[in-house]
């Protein structure tokens, strides 16, 4: 399950979120991030796991993909040579050549990614995991991401590197066992985005798409008529019952206008989109992420 | 504390930056209109493809040339207009193509690279690439000299950070130094350097396809030529974001993950000596402090002005809600002003409708341009 969307839509929340739903419904599930960020370790107020692939919590693990990491363990199972496997590494000139590819970080990430959801893992004391979810770069470079392998294959016509971005195309593209949620938020510019990243993804990237996220949408918590008789006091008192008034209010509006963003993405995208409440809370930790899970359904 | 309007003074260019999904789109469209409403011609640059500054700006579209937002669009919001507001949204690749022909000594070293397949890679998709041509028509523009103030929204990368660093990345690849003596197809090189190299090399050819090797050999061959103009460039580039007529102003939100990145951005922006002339902190609820010490009977108050228990209670609860949050962005601002050294935060409240056109720039902006006084007269009438 890839989680894509745009920055500070909350990719990382929902992520661990169905990751934490997963893990509860017994799946063993990993959630790999792809930033060298660690949002979703500090999350669990855990120290920072790198490339290795960390338990969080019962059937929850997570891991940090970093594109150098992977290349150097495709290169150790590619090679079987020990003496090789050494030069190349203190080889400058490999070192260079993998800088410099184009597209060659993106494609050995989805590689690990790949990796991971193997049954039959290569690494060494690989476990099996039933699910493997991606908390995916911003849009903008998301579609990008995603699309390497196909361009990696087009660009290669031959050699491994060819028939391997050929695999991690099919693995993309399978809908049966890969899917993407789009993130989303009920405001109007990123509703549009939401759509037209819809349209990237099923036309462009050919990944299906099975569902929206509508994240932090404010509670209905007053109704109209009890808006119109905050308003009166709002507009007569002074101090803090008119400073509480006006919270309602806002929140009241908030919560209209983006009863009508909700409408709006419902009629633009094909997926089926669910809400995910804005929750009233300083510091998103797992605690919120674990509120959140229990409304993914 | 110095107005954003006095910070403005005497630039030519102002830089947005910050992680995505904090509202730098937003901030540098209103920027570019409060600019330019006071009589200065002004363009505002932005590089994402979701168009959210033609829908803002109420253009159908926005490309690789400057569009001049209409007047009567401002007019019709109340906006008085004295300057001229344009603005642009970089195609990446095409700007590429044109730094292309511009640098190619003749149209046959043109057209080998804008053929080449790597190059079709790295022009649109190369990490970095879309960040170099930001500042590469950013310098264009400058030498044109055309406006008065040029602002840039920068792109959507998710680390701050890879802003500053992508044009180095991108000139070393295409300078490609070290790489293009050994892909001489009979270049002594390889045999001189020894067998670690050509064994390097055959690995590599195996492992990615010799196809592709062969692409980067051509793409630097046909590089060769230019690498020189390329640099010198970069060069002056470089020179001119460390300009004091350069500003860059960090954008972020008020929660604890955009802070923390706007403190690294802060302490980068300082190691590059680039020139940093404040932070705009966007969606901040503004808290109701001075009523601390009502707070406490709010819901017996509230019940007996409305009559009405429960809707009291429940007005009482979102009320505390609200103020936890308020709350949460003053300790989050005041930690980002004791890191940076700064007093100049520029709070930008969360407002009740969010923005999208340009009637909420226009709102925006009175809070983007206000003294800190006036912020604060202005949010208490908010919430």
């Amino acid at each position: 399950m890839i989680v894509t969307g745009k920055g500070g839509v909350g990719k990382t929340t929902v992520a661990v979120a169905l990751g934490l739903r997963a893990a509860s419904e017994g799946k063993r599930t990993i959630v790999c991030e792809v930033s060298a960020q660690e949002n979703a370790s500090r999350m669990f107020e855990h120290t920072a796991v790198g490339f290795h692939e960390v338990e969080m919590e019962k059937n929850l693990w997570s891991i940090s993909i970093d594109p150098d990491e992977s290349m150097r363990e495709y290169v150790l199972l590619q090679l079987k040579v020990r003496a090789m496997r050494d030069m190349l590494f203190r080889s400058r000139i490999f070192n260079y050549l993998a800088a410099a590819t184009p597209g060659l970080k993106e494609l050995v990430t989805i590689g690990k990614i790949w990796e991971l959801a193997q049954l039959d893992r290569k690494v060494k004391k690989g476990r099996k995991y039933d699910l493997v979810i991606v908390d995916a770069p911003a849009t903008g470079h998301g579609v990008g991401f995603l699309q390497t392998p196909r361009t990696f294959a087009s660009i290669a016509r031959v050699g491994p590197i060819h028939s391997q971005a050929q695999t991690l195309d099919r693995f993309i593209t399978d809908h049966e066992h890969t899917g993407t949620a789009i993130v989303a938020l009920p405001e109007e510019m990123p509703v549009n985005e939401s759509a037209a990243l819809e349209r990237d993804l099923v036309d462009e990237v050919g990944v299906a798409v099975d569902r929206v996220y509508l994240n932090g949408l404010y509670p209905e918590r007053f109704t109209k008529a009890e808006a119109e008789k905050l308003a009166t006091l709002a507009e007569e008192e002074n101090g803090a019952a008119r400073a509480a008034a006006r919270a309602a209010l806002s929140e009241h509006g908030r919560a209209r206008s983006q009863r009508a963003q909700l409408s709006r993405l419902r009629r633009r995208v094909e997926a089926p989109v669910k809400t995910l409440p804005f929750l009233f809370e300083p510091e998103l930790g797992v605690e919120a992420a674990r509120e959140l899970s229990r409304r993914l359904g | 504390m110095p107005t954003l309007g006095e910070v403005l003074e005497d630039k030519q260019i102002c830089i947005c930056a910050g992680s995505g999904g904090v509202g730098k789109t937003t901030t540098s469209a209103a920027i570019a209109t409060g600019v330019a409403a006071q009589g200065l011609k002004v363009c505002v640059l932005t590089i994402d493809p979701a168009k959210r500054l033609a829908d803002s700006l109420g253009l159908k579209e926005l490309g690789n040339e400057a569009k001049r937002v209409d007047p009567a669009l401002f007019e019709k919001q109340g906006v008085e207009m004295k300057g001229e507001l344009w603005a642009m949204m970089l195609d990446p690749k095409q700007t590429f193509d044109e730094l292309i022909a511009r640098q190619a000594p003749d149209e046959e070293s043109r057209e080998r690279v804008l053929g080449n397949r790597i190059y079709q890679q790295i022009s649109g998709a190369l990490a970095g690439s879309q960040e170099y041509m930001a500042m590469e028509k950013l310098f264009e523009l400058h030498t044109e000299g055309d406006f008065d103030l040029l602002v840039l929204d920068t792109p959507p990368t998710r680390n701050a950070l890879d802003f500053l660093d992508a044009p180095k990345r991108l000139t070393q690849f295409i300078e490609g130094k070290s790489l293009r003596v050994f892909m001489k197809p009979t270049g002594l090189a390889a045999k001189v350097t020894g067998r670690g190299v050509s064994v390097a090399l055959s690995v590599f050819k195996r492992i990615v396809g010799f196809d592709l090797l062969a692409d980067l050999a051509e793409f630097f061959n046909a590089f060769s030529g230019m690498v020189d103009g390329f640099q010198a460039r970069a060069k002056r580039v470089n020179k001119l974001l460390a300009d004091p007529s350069t500003c860059f102003l960090v954008v972020c939100g008020p929660q604890g993950e955009p802070i923390d990145e706007a403190v690294y951005f802060h302490r980068k922006l300082v190691e590059a000596k680039l020139p940093f002339g404040g932070v705009i902190v966007n969606k901040v609820h503004y808290p109701a402090e001075q009523l601390r010490a009502e707070v406490e009977d709010l819901p017996e108050t509230l019940a007996e002005k409305l009559g009405d228990e429960d809707l009291a209670d429940r007005v009482a609860a979102n009320f505390a809600d609200y103020q936890a949050l308020a709350e949460r962005d003053a300790r989050n601002i005041k930690h980002l002003a004791s890191e940076l050294r700064t007093k100049g935060v520029i709070r930008v409240p969360y407002l009740d409708e969010d923005v999208h056109d340009l009637a909420g720039l226009a709102q925006i902006n009175r809070y983007l341009f206000a003294t800190g006084e006036e912020r604060v007269a202005m949010a208490a009438g908010l919430a």
